[in-house]
């Protein structure tokens, strides 16, 4: 950890620089021969939210899973809160959360147990307490002495954003959410996000909802076929001009592949 | 690129290490890609050798007195064993260690490529020793130390290439084979010592120094092995070389499909 | 939080959800009992009482069994995407593999122990005179068996026909201790000195320590992409 602190404080030394969070530069992503990932680069100051879109198979996925260090890229730079994602990947998981499609809970422990595992393996300190509080948070403590596995796909979500930030990470990677989610849900989910937006945590989304992605985010992206073709602040962004360029990128990527 | 490794060159020099430019670590090969003109003098030499190797084996040596002409098969049988247990097999244990270490394709394909004529070779022992054994001993198969190790061994490589066949190509395939190319190779020894013991009484034809063999049949036998060590290193530059050609290919194909 | 309390932690979440369904080691016994009875028929009645056929159904048996267990342990946690949660964790990789470990192991002992007592009561052995020397072969077998069970269970989570692969990976590499296994627990059925098998016990203590070095060094390799 004291590694990374005086890898900040150079960085604010630089002081004509904004810290950035994520800094990655001409990264590759190979799946046997396919290229997921062709080149891409980008960059992300500290505390600001970044929603990706992009439409399947554009690599977002790949995106998250190589800035959240469960997949190693190919060729390229990769810098996520002043850490190398290949050499020091270790000291980077206890800063990041991870939210996915998928929601990493053991179906048949119950949420309490859920979270007091991830909690362990985190090494939190006061894990009941802290368990306690985000289940209260997300809306789940009177249900947390049921199996995981019982539980609604809302509910299963919540449980997932409460053992993402289990151990206060101040990186949150949302890989498309809100899928599967009715509508109550992903309301829920919504203000559950509001509230991690603090301007002190870098959060990056990826969807390709439009209007679930405009939401909240103080950036916006488009991602095409392994690359950022894309990135306006949300400020400059009007929503039905936005749709039309998003559709103009997505669409010229459809026309290459027939 | 060159411009941006311009404006922050302690950036490029502190990547000195990243990866390979190419996916698939092939660009040290040749973009020509003809003929090689070791491999075709090597091939020359293989047959050569071969065929005096056959022509040693089978009419040169002298007939042996209590078997008769069977025993000619052990001219065949022996070096491929020794090629199968030996070097086969080992360069697969090397070479999985060395991909691990460095993440060369290239090493992967020399692991396939042994792993493929190990299996070969050990085929071909365990189909020349019951020939043998049959009038000899009676019996096409006895559990001894040897022959099941050899069997057993043969289960491994045939599960190695298993493994391999069941997956895509690249490099999620080349580091789960090399761990089970780690693991087996270091169970053969095990392997072994266990049916020893298990076996204990077993008939012993080639004891440590107790090769009673005419210095003719001894020449024979040791052309034999180099003939066929000849032939492996031979199967095995073509082999791995083929490898390399079609990784070229992939990525050549990627190259234009991503352009 | 120490290197074993956390492999403790991911072992004791395998023990809970266990409890819970008991899908594992109830399909394990089964097929134990299974192959004991199937042996049982194939085998001439005289033959039976002989004290050299019935380690090797005993331990096939085990094998059968136990590798039951190993499937379902890293498939288990593809539900949900847990290894990629797990993965995501500050934890050295070898914690995972050595949690995942112990949760075989102590399936697999339990699993043994019990097709044992069923085996000594369809066989006529008096298994509980003996139940200290077996334990421990037992226990010495489990570990040779989990260490690279889980191991190969980590590398053939990803295929598609993950169950077969891990079959004929495991079988031909497990020969070392399913023969030291019969061997000595056949010294033990026939009443000798556990000091006879000596020789056996020992090369299952080398075995068990070289693989589960080998496995530690060479389990990142597996689970990394």
């Amino acid at each position: 950890m004291t590694s990374t602190l005086e890898t900040r404080g150079q960085r604010e030394a630089d002081a004509t620089v904004p810290e950035l969070t994520i800094r990655v530069r001409g990264l590759w992503k190979y799946f046997g021969h396919v290229p997921a990932l062709r080149g891409l680069d980008l960059e992300l100051e500290k505390g600001r939210f970044l929603t990706v879109f992009g439409p399947n198979g554009a690599g977002k996925t790949t995106l998250i899973k190589v800035l959240s260090t469960q997949i190693g890229p190919s060729e390229g730079e990769v810098m996520v809160g002043g850490i190398d994602v290949v050499r020091d990947a270790h000291h980077l998981r206890r800063r990041i959360g991870v939210i996915s499609h998928n929601t990493y809970l053991y179906p048949n422990l119950t949420g309490l147990e859920n979270l007091r595992f991830y909690g362990r393996m985190y090494g939190v300190s006061h894990l009941d307490d802290r368990a306690a509080r985000l289940l209260e948070e997300v809306g789940l403590l009177g249900r947390m002495d049921d199996r995981a596995g019982t539980y609604s796909r809302g509910m299963q979500q919540r449980l997932s954003i409460a053992r993402a930030l289990l151990h206060e990470p101040d990186i949150m990677f949302l890989d498309e959410p809100y899928t599967g989610l009715d509508q109550h849900a992903s309301r829920m989910l919504r203000d559950v996000l509001e509230t991690l937006h603090t301007g002190e945590r870098t959060i990056l989304l990826t969807t390709h909802n439009i209007d679930q992605g405009l939401e909240m985010c103080d950036e916006v992206a488009i991602q095409v076929r392994g690359r950022m073709v894309y990135r306006e602040p949300i400020t400059s962004i009007d929503r039905s001009a936005f749709e039309q360029t998003y559709f103009e990128h997505v669409g010229k990527d459809y026309r290459w592949d027939s | 690129m060159s411009q941006e490794q311009v404006l922050e060159p302690a950036e490029a020099g502190g990547r000195a290490a990243a990866p390979p430019t190419t996916a698939v670590g092939v660009a040290d090969i040749p973009a020509g890609g003809g003929r090689s003109r070791l491999l075709d003098i090597l091939a020359i030499a293989t047959v050569i050798a071969i065929l005096i190797d056959l022509y040693g084996a089978l009419l040169w040596a002298p007939t042996e007195a209590v078997m008769g002409d069977v025993q000619r098969i052990f001219y065949f049988h022996m070096p491929s064993a020794w090629l199968a247990l030996g070097p086969g097999f080992t360069v697969v244990f090397v070479c999985s260690i060395m991909y691990l270490v460095t993440k060369d394709l290239k090493y992967d394909r020399i692991a396939a490529a042994s792993a493929e004529i190990g299996v070969m070779f050990t085929t071909i022992t365990l189909v020349t020793g019951p020939l043998w054994a049959r009038p000899i001993w009676g019996a096409y198969w006895t559990w001894d130390p040897r022959l099941t190790t050899t069997l057993v061994l043969w289960f491994i490589y045939v599960a190695y290439l298993m493994l391999r066949s069941s997956s895509a190509a690249g490099h999620k395939r080349a580091r789960l084979s090399a761990v089970f190319g780690i693991v087996g190779w270091v169970d053969v020894p095990i392997v072994f010592m266990s049916i020893r013991w298990w076996r204990t009484i077993h008939p012993l034809l080639i004891s440590g120094q107790g090769m009673s063999l005419d210095p003719s049949m001894e020449l024979v036998l040791f052309y034999s092995l180099a003939a066929f060590t000849l032939l492996y290193v031979y199967l095995l530059l073509v082999r791995v070389r083929q490898e390399d050609m079609r990784a070229r290919i992939d990525e050549l194909r990627q190259q234009i499909l991503s352009r | 939080m120490g290197f074993l309390s956390q492999s403790w932690a991911i072992a004791r979440k395998d023990i809970i959800g266990e409890l819970r369904t008991r899908e594992t080691v109830v399909s394990m016994l089964l097929f134990g009992f299974l192959v004991i009875l199937v042996f049982n028929f194939g085998i001439e009645p005289g033959l039976r009482e002989e004290n050299l056929v019935k380690p090797g159904v005993l331990w096939a048996a085990f094998i059968f069994a136990g590798i039951l267990g190993l499937n379902r342990s890293f498939a288990a946690e593809k539900e949900n995407d847990c290894l990629q949660g797990l993965l995501l964790c500050p934890v050295d990789r070898s914690v995972i593999y050595l949690g995942k470990f112990l949760g075989n192991f102590i399936f697999t002992v339990l699993m043994g122990l019990i097709v044992f007592l069923f085996f000594s009561v369809l066989y006529n052995v008096d298994i509980v005179r003996d139940i200290l020397p077996l334990g421990l072969i037992v226990v010495l077998a489990a570990v040779g068996f989990s260490a690279v069970g889980t191991l190969f269970s980590a590398l053939s989570v990803g295929i598609k026909t993950r169950d077969v692969i891990l079959s004929i990976l495991l079988f031909p590499v497990m020969v070392p201790v399913v023969l030291a296994a019969a061997k000595s627990s056949g010294v033990v059925l026939d009443g000798r000195p556990l000091g006879e098998a000596g020789l056996w016990l020992g090369l299952m203590l080398v075995y068990d320590v070289i693989f589960l070095t080998v496995s530690l060094m060479t389990f990142d390799y597996v689970v990394e992409e």
